[in-house]
């Protein structure tokens, strides 16, 4: 069995396996398909660094994307 | 002569930061009934820039299409905007994550931000220590900040001093439609922050209600105006639209052509002489 993680995702908690990085968090959820920012204890991780950052622990994850606003 | 708008004067490109840009209406995104509403509308309005927000919400709405599938990346300068926080450290943080974005899109947007930094959820008037903090960390990093602010001048002028790429002050409270308030504090915002820098760019962002709300913020000298829900909840969006774009024009043109004096008394545009039963003398 696959160890896991427990992080917090926009607010919601879950579990991902170990070594699980950004990238492959926002491919998991879906949002690889429009551009997408990241970021991990409330600091940027920017796109070139998605593929390479590992989550850890209890980090807390915010996934932004555009929306209307004025 | 043509009435090719091009052609008209008026219509000399105008820079903020690095940027020149021709249409002096920005248009927010929001709001709108329907994504495609909202495109037509911006298409209608003419505008170059177009405000967005950045939030955590799923990328894609009940038809599976994103905000960005109805924003042409390639005709639009994004504007992403910092609406909705109320620290200058969540402004900060939500400005570099909309820089991520914007560069992963190529976007000519990226490193320019619409700086909100908010006191109350009631008036969303700003809050002028954190939108002053947020400016010198953002200018520091490296962005080109349009920052928000009340129509107070010396809150815009110390903007402009911490390296904001143009200050916004309101005409009003967000999403009020009561079009400009104050127009006196918008002269003396103008005032202060042209104060030779002549081109210093000034744009009157917030409490638009219809198109001559527009005119008379760019009448006042405005070098633009930044509105959203005065379009996307008109009863007819892309009139609308198309009501803000020549109001735009047609306040520049008159400020540029300078207004008369007002006056108390009448002043007859018709010669007394010759009028039937004149009196010479009288």
């Amino acid at each position: 069995m696959t160890a896991e993680i427990t992080i917090t995702a926009n607010g919601a908690e879950q579990s991902v396996p170990v070594g699980t990085t950004v990238r492959q968090l926002i491919v998991r959820l879906g949002l690889e398909k429009q551009a997408c920012a990241a970021e991990v204890n409330k600091a940027l991780v920017p796109r070139r660094e998605q593929e390479s950052r590992e989550l850890k622990q209890g980090d807390s994850i915010e996934l932004v994307s555009l929306v209307g606003g004025g | 002569m043509s009435t090719h708008q091009s052609s008209e004067p008026g219509h000399a490109p105008f820079r903020i930061g690095t940027r020149t840009f021709h249409s002096r209406l920005f248009v927010g995104t929001g709001k709108y009934k329907t994504n495609e509403l909202m495109r037509d509308a911006l298409a209608a309005s003419a505008c170059e820039v177009v405000t967005v927000a950045v939030r955590r919400e799923r990328l894609f709405n009940e038809q599976g299409q994103s905000l960005l599938s109805f924003i042409d990346t390639k005709k639009y300068t994004i504007l992403p905007n910092t609406a909705g926080c109320f620290t200058a450290e969540d402004a900060v943080r939500v400005a570099r994550l909309g820089r991520d974005i914007l560069e992963q899109l190529d976007n000519p947007g990226a490193s320019w931000v619409k700086l909100e930094v908010l006191a109350d959820k009631k008036t969303l008037l700003p809050d002028p220590h954190g939108t002053l903090e947020a400016v010198k960390t953002l200018v520091k990093d490296g962005f080109q900040v349009l920052a928000y602010t009340s129509d107070d001048p010396i809150a815009a002028i110390r903007l402009k001093e911490a390296g904001a790429a143009s200050v916004m002050p309101a005409g009003s409270p967000i999403g009020s439609g009561q079009g400009v308030l104050n127009p006196n504090n918008i002269i003396l915002c103008l005032e202060k922050l042209k104060e030779g820098d002549k081109d210093y760019p000034v744009i009157v962002d917030a409490g638009v209600g219809c198109a001559s709300d527009v005119a008379e913020a760019m009448e006042l000298g405005a070098d633009g105006v930044l509105l959203n829900t005065a379009i996307a909840h008109a009863k007819d969006a892309v009139m609308m639209a198309h009501a803000m774009r020549h109001a735009c024009v047609g306040g520049r043109q008159s400020y540029l052509a300078g207004r008369i004096p007002k006056k108390l008394y009448a002043t007859a545009s018709s010669p007394w002489e010759g009028v039937v039963s004149y009196i010479p003398g009288e």
